[in-house]
């Protein structure tokens, strides 16, 4: 008789258990659910569109027709063009931060401002680009504009990256060099760097997967809706592939031709940018497993 | 000279918005109701933009925080090696898709399923946007919680079970408040995330610049009215000076949350020891 309160107790405490577990399975399950069902949409309706004519053709009979290939060439255009002006400034600046930079308060208040940055809203650096670089320094809306715009939206990655990236490069291997007699800044460049380059690297794909899917800061910046000619030159206005999906549905007056098509660019978009970052998690993933120290 | 990019970015942003306060005061900007930028006595009043971006993103945090949080919690605690080891990069993975895409998939997909389904005029509303966004969120909380969950070091269980409390009982009384600080910060990040979407709430929230009734009436965030709005603005014109109010208002908004994550983040590292 004594065991029963006890007894009870504890199916109470199993079921109670029982209860929340599933609940958090349920939670997972949900949420996989969600995202499973919105991939298969996106690849099975664009995937009916998708051809080798899809992809090398430019749009025909006012966007109801032909492909997409403009839109193709004004994201690679425009995303390359920002790496070329991000990467270098970005690493810079975290060689400086970490190898460099000793009071701790300055170097605070640059690393607060520049997480703060990371956060602000990309329409934000969309209007930032609007004011300085389309107007004031009057590159009009052009490629230059929107790379630089998805440039500065993109450093605080490659610099939190970078930083962390050299940091993981052990104090011995530093400490190594110097004691051969390495001044610093060939420690740096023929030690630390290549140590920290696969890192580097990482965070420098993760932030292209970024700069090729914004939409927003190259809005009023670089894209255009139709253009017929091809890119030629940085001072060109491009198609892009996030802003055709976004124009595709808002704008035009053939809505059943044009949604498939919308789906066909966001299979292509998805395809570049979930490579980019599954390239990214797998270099990742092999660094952590062949790390020497 | 990165200090000075920020600086700049920042000035640039305030010395455009500025003059609408200056015309139309900044009380009057961020409380009164009347956004009617092109009207022929315009009137600035973003009081309606804000409760739009309020209900949108409070929505989507009503959906993303039960499943992210508890996808988090099943991951580092409940799930086994391989599943964790395939599951969290595939969270990550998704974390990166574009939100066009997510916008697109609103539009088309969701959008009349939800119209149908509630018998509504529209399907583009403030419920749609809610449900989609916090879809979108969902992997950065996860994924920022699971972290803080793992961090949390295996001596805590050990002590819990050794005590004869179960998994939920562990789970609930040791690891939940032990990285309580992780996971609000994970929270506040998806919260960031999901005031400043642009283009998700600009396709799916139905643009109306009026305070919702209901959660089925369409909104009109301070991000897409932005986004909506400059491409007609006349450079220099108050509506020009307006939407760059707005970027401020967002600004501050984004600033004061990522503070808070800062200094969230500061006390975690100090309380486990680094």
């Amino acid at each position: 008789m004594t065991s029963n309160p006890n007894k009870a107790r504890g199916i109470k405490r199993r079921i109670n258990q029982g209860f929340w577990l599933a609940l958090l399975r349920l939670a997972i399950l949900i949420s996989l659910l969600f995202l499973v069902v919105f991939l298969v949409m996106i690849f099975a309706k664009g995937g009916k569109v998708l051809s080798l004519s899809f992809l090398l053709q430019a749009p025909k009979e006012g966007m109801t027709a032909g492909g997409i290939f403009p839109a193709i060439l004004g994201t690679l255009c425009l995303t390359i063009l920002t790496l070329i002006l991000a990467l270098p400034l970005g690493v810079f600046a975290a060689i400086y931060l970490s190898e460099y930079a000793k009071t701790s308060h300055f170097v605070n208040i640059i690393r607060t401002a520049i997480n703060t940055l990371a956060g602000v809203p990309s329409i934000v650096f969309g209007l930032f680009g609007l004011a300085v670089f389309v107007n004031m320094f009057k590159f009009g809306v052009s490629m230059l504009s929107g790379s630089l715009t998805l440039a500065i939206l993109i450093l605080p990655i490659i610099i939190n990256a970078s930083e962390e990236a050299i940091k993981t490069v052990p104090d011995s291997f530093r400490e190594a060099a110097y004691a051969l007699g390495a001044t610093k800044r060939q420690t740096i460049t023929k030690i630390v760097f290549p140590a920290a380059l696969p890192n580097i690297l990482t965070g420098a794909i993760i932030s292209v997967g970024r700069a090729a899917g914004e939409t927003a800061p190259i809005l009023f910046t670089a894209a255009t809706f139709y253009t017929r000619k091809l890119p030629t030159s940085v001072m060109d206005e491009v198609m892009a592939l996030p802003y055709h999906i976004y124009a595709l549905m808002t704008e035009g007056t053939a809505p059943k031709q044009q949604v498939p098509i919308a789906y066909g660019t966001s299979v292509v978009l998805l395809l570049l940018v979930l490579s980019v970052n599954l390239i990214a998690i797998i270099i990742r993933y092999r660094m952590r497993k062949r790390k020497k120290w | 000279m990165l200090g000075n990019l920020s600086v700049w970015h920042i000035v640039s942003i305030f010395k455009e918005g500025y003059p609408i306060f200056k015309i139309f005061g900044v009380i009057k900007f961020l409380f009164t109701r009347g956004w009617f930028p092109t009207h022929e006595e315009p009137s600035f009043g973003i009081l309606a933009l804000i409760v739009g971006s309020i209900v949108v993103t409070v929505g989507s945090l009503i959906v993303a925080i039960p499943l992210g949080v508890g996808s988090a919690i099943f991951l580092s605690e409940i799930a086994g090696f391989k599943t964790r080891e395939f599951l969290k990069p595939f969270i990550e993975l998704l974390a990166g898709i574009p939100s066009v895409i997510y916008g697109l998939f609103g539009m088309a997909f969701l959008a009349p399923f939800i119209m149908r389904l509630f018998n509504l005029p529209t399907g583009l509303n403030a419920f749609t946007t809610s449900i989609i966004l916090g879809i979108m969120v969902v992997p950065i909380i996860s994924s920022i919680s699971e972290d803080a969950i793992s961090s949390i070091p295996k001596e805590l269980r050990e002590a819990s079970y050794a005590l004869g409390a179960n998994k939920w009982e562990t789970i609930y009384r040791v690891v939940l408040p032990a990285a309580k600080s992780g996971i609000i910060a994970s929270i506040i990040l998806g919260f960031g995330r999901a005031v400043g979407e642009t283009m998700l709430v600009l396709m799916v929230a139905g643009g109306s610049a009026i305070i919702p009734k209901s959660i089925f009436s369409p909104v009109r965030p301070m991000t897409s009215a932005i986004a909506a709005e400059m491409g007609e603005a006349v450079v220099g014109s108050d509506h020009y000076h307006a939407l760059f109010g707005i970027a401020i208002v967002l600004f501050i908004i984004t600033f004061l949350s990522n503070l808070i994550t800062e200094s969230v983040k500061r006390k975690v590292m100090k309380s486990i020891g680094l």
